[in-house]
């Protein structure tokens, strides 16, 4: 069965680059460009797997992370946050939020395929 | 004849000579600056004054009789100096800040200021110190009358028998008043301190300290074998082996009594007031003076036992009077240069009595009697008369030889039926009437003027009828019924067991009266009587007087005169040079210049009001300012002002509370300056985290593509050029971010650097609009360029304005309607301000974002779609450069009708030398665009 | 200023110490005929309480605390 995966950014052309990797790597990929949207996406996709930004305009990353986690009904969701800043208070903000794993921007596309896999092999 | 008199005056007269030497040599060295005075051991010395022929003759003569009976005299003074580290510094701050020139100008001043009370005191003074006075005429010439005669029965001469003129005593006083006269009185001093006259005090204190060892150790160890032996010998005597217990040295009670007195008299004597007090030079001398003088008191008082002891051993009993055991052992052991020795000891001790006694008695019947009296109602009333000065010195010299002869008249009334020590002890009594105003006073803010007034007088009175008329009555000038039935045959009311109160010495029943009745009248009048404004103001000055400094005076003078008519007043006491050095330092003080300020106010008045009181006491002082100067009726308002300046306690605790509101003060200024800095530094950190993260996106993709183009050679070559395109395009992204960051980091740090030009805006505009032409057309948008207003030209950087009308066009572009686009841009010139407006007719920016836009990084709106294109720092950079201008930039607009960005800057008049007009805003300006670099 | 007060405060003390020494009825404890090495032993009880207070003064003023 395929997993499945979304993508929440709000820069599009990172956005793009994210589509092509985990389509190429054979993941259902669904987008969101925002926290908002994300929100709503993720009940109705209930993605396997959440790539999440954490700096996004309004709702960001944390809130997002946080609000999933809430959520029941998404308990098995794995989340992996991509932080830009790369401060060891985000990291951990976002680990202890319940976010299963973190990937800095700028990534390395073989590490973040890789991550992903690992993460969603996790059980 | 064992000693010519001839050599007895001639060796007198040489000893005068040396103190007049020295106190001629000093008084030089004050007046060069160099006072010799000015040392903790001659201050100490000169308080030594306390011994006086009473303890050179007479302490021998009281041991002989009670043994250690004479001993309180000095423990008092020894207890007492323990004690002056409070009071007597206290005396002295306080003597020092308003000039206070004797016991009885510090009386007055206290309670007001009152010129009633300080004639008080200084009749009180004189006639308490008139038998202390006699004291020394007599022993003085009981001592010539020994050396000239070598007589034992030298004392016992009736002297009643005498004509005046063959009495030695007569002449004694003449000398002594001659000698007060030539050193007391020589100059008048704005603070009555005499140098000169407090050397020659100290070394007469090592005179008769010196003799009396002298003579001491001779007689213990030449005619005896030392200590041991003189009271083995005496305890062989029953009569007395009496003396080696309290037997005879009355009853406990008169003891403590003594020592009471004595330490009143310690401090309140008027020459030791005048010792320790005026001429203090420096309060820190106080410290060694404490256990000094109880030490040279021990010293001078070691062998007064065995003396007495010693000549009660030798000489028959009651053939030699003991108050001339010092003097008349020697001579009968053949010792003429050590009688001669003695001599001098005992004369100076009474010379130093008598000068420094009779300089500070004319200092205040001058200054507290006479001159308030001339100064009412005689004929200097006011400044009719110039020298002053001179008339001052006259009543001080007459005051001298009439105290001097009082002492005398005294002597001869009393003739020889007191013993030395009882005399003194009559003038002690006198003094010990000081003590209540004055402890109440420096210690008591509520005693007042009244109580001091009846508590003195009710004490004088007591003590004129229980010691003073009683010793005459003794003598036989009154009738002795009036000690031994009362007056009038009433018993109740004799003199010497007052109530039928017996069983105490005259002195000790004397002193409990008086004191009862002079603290009772002090504390009970005070209590319930009132104080005026002036003596609540000194009466808070004087118990406060550790919380002052000496500037803050108390203003008690709402009133102003002219400074040549207050000159004018302190030039008839003080020497012109003197009041020039005084009101030159006063300028000094405060930046005055006599030239341009002559309006006296109210702090000058106080001034010369201060100098002119240690002059001539502070009640004439107030009288003659008084008569100078018109005071102004004090309104109610004036007078709650003083009431409250007056209190100074409550001065200084606002004084404290402004303390403290100006610390709260400076603490929260601290507080909110450090709140901006960790703002500041919160900002900074906020901004190098965006910074990272704005740099990090472009990054993001462009690694990201480059790997997935590098990772899939096969890519079909849409996707292929599409992925490089994104690449392309957040290169550009990220240069551009990097170009704005470091710009707005120059801008910032004032290092940027500004091609200054004249330029005229309209060229600018059409050349940036030239440039974005391309882009226009390919969006459709209409452009309306409205540059026909005539206008002037300003001074800017080219490329920089240039910046900002391309931010300000491709924000337009950018937002501008995607059907319909429409772009205004106008020049115009109102009030010397150019400005530009550049008008798009996209979607517009609510009013709460209208300021946000201008922030680093802010960007409003839906980011998705424009953020490839904003670095959001655009706007804040063209801000900076706008303002940099001397020029303002905002936005207006209401959402639905589109923005317009309008910036402003200032009109510049194209002048030959390019200077300009614009106050708010001076660049040097450079012809042809040379280069000015910014100076942080 | 608390120097000034310390010291005071001693000086005080000696005060009242010398008021002790220098009244009844301690010193009518040495009113006595006896001697000691030849003086009377009053004179010596008042003399040496006089030097030991002049001495106390002394320490009292130099000390520094």
């Amino acid at each position: 069965m395929t997993k499945k995966v979304l993508i929440v950014d709000d820069e599009a052309n990172i956005v793009i680059s994210l589509e092509f990797l985990m389509q190429q790597a054979g993941y259902q990929v669904e987008i969101a460009r925002n926290g908002e949207d994300a929100l709503t996406v993720v009940n109705e996709f209930k993605p396997d797997l959440v790539l999440l930004d954490v700096m996004m305009p309004k709702v960001n990353g944390f809130d997002v992370c946080q609000k999933i986690r809430d959520n029941a009904e998404l308990e098995d969701t794995k989340i992996i946050m991509l932080t830009a800043k790369g401060r060891d208070v985000e990291v951990a903000k976002g680990m202890a939020l319940g976010a299963n794993s973190y990937v800095i921007k700028p990534f390395s596309t073989k590490q973040l395929v890789l991550e992903v896999q690992r993460v969603l092999e996790e059980s | 004849m064992m000693l010519q008199g001839g050599i007895i005056l001639f060796v007198s007269f040489a000893y005068i000579g040396i103190l007049f030497a020295i106190a001629h040599y000093s008084d030089k060295r004050a007046d060069a600056g160099r006072s010799v005075i000015s040392n903790p051991y001659i201050y100490s010395l000169s308080l030594a004054v306390y011994c006086t022929a009473w303890t050179f003759y007479g302490s021998v003569g009281h041991a002989a009789s009670t043994g250690i009976g004479f001993l309180p005299i000095y423990l008092g003074p020894t207890l007492m100096a323990a004690l002056w580290y409070l009071v007597m510094r206290k005396i002295i701050r306080i003597s020092k800040l308003h000039h206070i020139t004797s016991i009885a100008d510090f009386i007055s001043s206290r309670y007001g200021k009152s010129s009633s009370l300080a004639g008080l005191v200084t009749i009180i003074a004189v006639v308490g110190i008139i038998p202390y006075i006699s004291l020394q005429l007599e022993a003085v010439s009981t001592s010539f009358a020994v050396m000239w005669e070598h007589s034992e029965i030298a004392a016992t001469v009736p002297r009643n028998n005498m004509t005046i003129f063959s009495d030695t005593a007569f002449y004694v006083a003449l000398l002594l008043a001659m000698f007060a006269i030539i050193f007391g009185t020589r100059h008048l001093d704005t603070t009555e301190r005499h140098e000169g006259l407090v050397a020659a005090i100290g070394f007469e204190s090592i005179v008769k300290l010196l003799a009396f060892l002298v003579v001491g150790f001779y007689i213990t160890y030449g005619i005896f074998n030392g200590f041991g032996d003189i009271f083995t010998r005496a305890s062989q005597v029953p009569e007395l082996q009496t003396l080696f217990t309290m037997e005879n040295a009355g009853t406990y009670t008169d003891w403590t009594w003594l020592m009471f007195l004595s330490m009143m008299a310690i401090m309140f004597l008027p020459r030791q007031f005048q010792m320790t007090v005026v001429e203090n030079v420096n309060e820190k001398h106080l410290d060694k003076a404490i256990w000094m003088l109880p030490l040279y008191l021990l010293l001078i008082n070691i062998f007064v036992l065995p003396i007495a002891l010693g000549g009660r051993l030798l000489f028959p009993s009651g053939v030699v009077d003991a108050d001339t055991f010092v003097l008349t052992i020697p001579i009968s052991q053949g010792q003429e240069e050590l009688a001669l020795l003695v001599f001098l000891g005992g004369l100076s001790a009474a010379t130093g009595m008598v000068i420094v006694a009779t300089v500070s008695l004319s200092t205040m019947v001058s200054n507290e009697l006479i001159m308030p009296a001339l100064l009412h109602f005689g004929p200097l009333r006011l400044s009719k008369s110039r020298d002053l000065g001179g008339v001052l010195l006259t009543i001080r010299r007459s005051t001298i030889i009439i105290v001097l002869l009082l002492g005398y008249v005294y002597f001869r009334a009393t003739g020889t039926s007191y013993t030395l020590v009882s005399i003194g002890l009559i003038s002690f009594a006198a003094v010990a009437q000081f003590a209540p105003s004055i402890f109440g006073g420096i210690y008591w803010k509520t005693g007042n003027h009244l109580g001091a007034i009846t508590g003195l007088s009710a004490g004088f009175v007591m003590w004129t009828y229980t010691l003073f008329l009683p010793s005459l009555a003794e003598s036989g000038y009154l009738s002795p019924s009036f000690i031994a039935s009362g007056p009038f045959g009433i018993e109740l009311l004799k003199p010497y067991a007052l109530l039928g109160l017996s069983g105490l010495n005259p002195i000790t029943h004397s002193l409990f009266w008086s004191m009862l009745v002079n603290v009772g009248g002090y504390m009970i009048l005070s209590l319930v009587g009132r104080q005026t404004i002036i003596e609540h103001s000194q009466a808070a000055q004087f118990v406060d007087i550790y919380k002052q400094a000496e500037d803050n005076d108390i203003r008690l003078w709402r009133s102003t005169s002219s400074v040549p008519v207050i000159r004018s007043i302190l030039e008839q006491f003080l020497s012109p040079a003197r009041v020039d050095e005084a009101l030159n330092q006063y300028a000094q003080k405060r930046n005055l210049d006599w030239s341009k300020d002559d309006v006296a106010d109210t702090e000058l008045i106080n001034y010369a009001e201060r100098l002119l009181a240690g002059s001539v006491g502070s009640a004439s002082a107030r009288v003659l300012i008084a008569s100078a100067v018109k005071e102004e009726p004090v309104s109610m308002d004036e007078m709650m002002y003083m009431l409250d300046e007056t209190s100074k306690v409550i001065a200084y605790s606002r004084e404290l509370e402004q303390k403290s509101r100006e610390l709260e003060l400076a603490t929260s200024e601290l507080r909110a300056a450090n709140e901006q800095l960790k703002q500041v530094d919160r900002l900074k950190d906020d901004f190098i985290s965006t910074v990272t993260h704005e740099l990090r996106t472009p990054l993001t993709s462009i690694r990201a593509f480059s790997e997935i183009l590098y990772d899939n050679p096969d890519l079909d070559s849409a996707q292929r050029s599409k992925f490089m395109n994104i690449i392309l395009k957040e290169n550009e992204r990220l240069t551009r971010l990097i170009n704005n960051v470091l710009d707005l980091s120059k801008i910032e740090s004032g290092k940027m650097e500004w091609h200054l030009t004249t330029l005229d805006l309209k060229e600018v505009i059409e050349e940036s609009v030239a440039t974005v032409e391309q882009l226009i057309k390919e969006e459709n948008i209409t452009l309306d360029l409205d540059l026909s207003e005539p206008t002037s030209l300003t001074v800017s950087d080219r490329d920089r304005i240039t910046q900002v009308l391309l931010n300000l066009l491709s924000n337009a572009i950018k937002f501008c309607d995607r059907e319909n686009g429409k772009i205004t841009v106008r020049l115009g010139e109102v009030d010397e301000q150019l400005s530009v407006s550049v008008l798009d007719n996209g979607p517009g920016i609510k009013l709460e974002n209208q300021e946000l836009i201008f922030d680093k990084f802010r960007q409003v709106g839906d980011t998705l779609t424009d953020k490839p294109q904003g670095t959001g720092l655009g706007l804040p950079i063209c801000r900076q450069i706008i303002t940099h201008f001397g020029g303002d930039l905002w936005v207006e607009s209401r959402p639905g009708n589109g923005s317009k960005f309008i910036f402003t800057l200032p009109v510049v008049a194209p002048n030959e030398d390019g200077s300009d007009n614009e106050p708010d805003y001076t660049p040097p300006i450079f012809a042809n665009g040379q280069t000015q670099k910014e100076q942080g | 200023m608390n120097r000034f007060v310390i010291r005071g405060q001693r000086l005080i003390a000696i005060f009242f110490i010398g008021c002790l020494l220098f009244n009844y009825p301690l010193l009518s404890l040495f009113s006595t005929t006896g001697m000691l090495w030849g003086i009377p032993i009053l004179y010596i009880y008042a003399f040496t309480s006089w030097l030991i207070i002049i001495v106390l003064m002394f320490i009292a003023i130099k000390l520094r605390h």
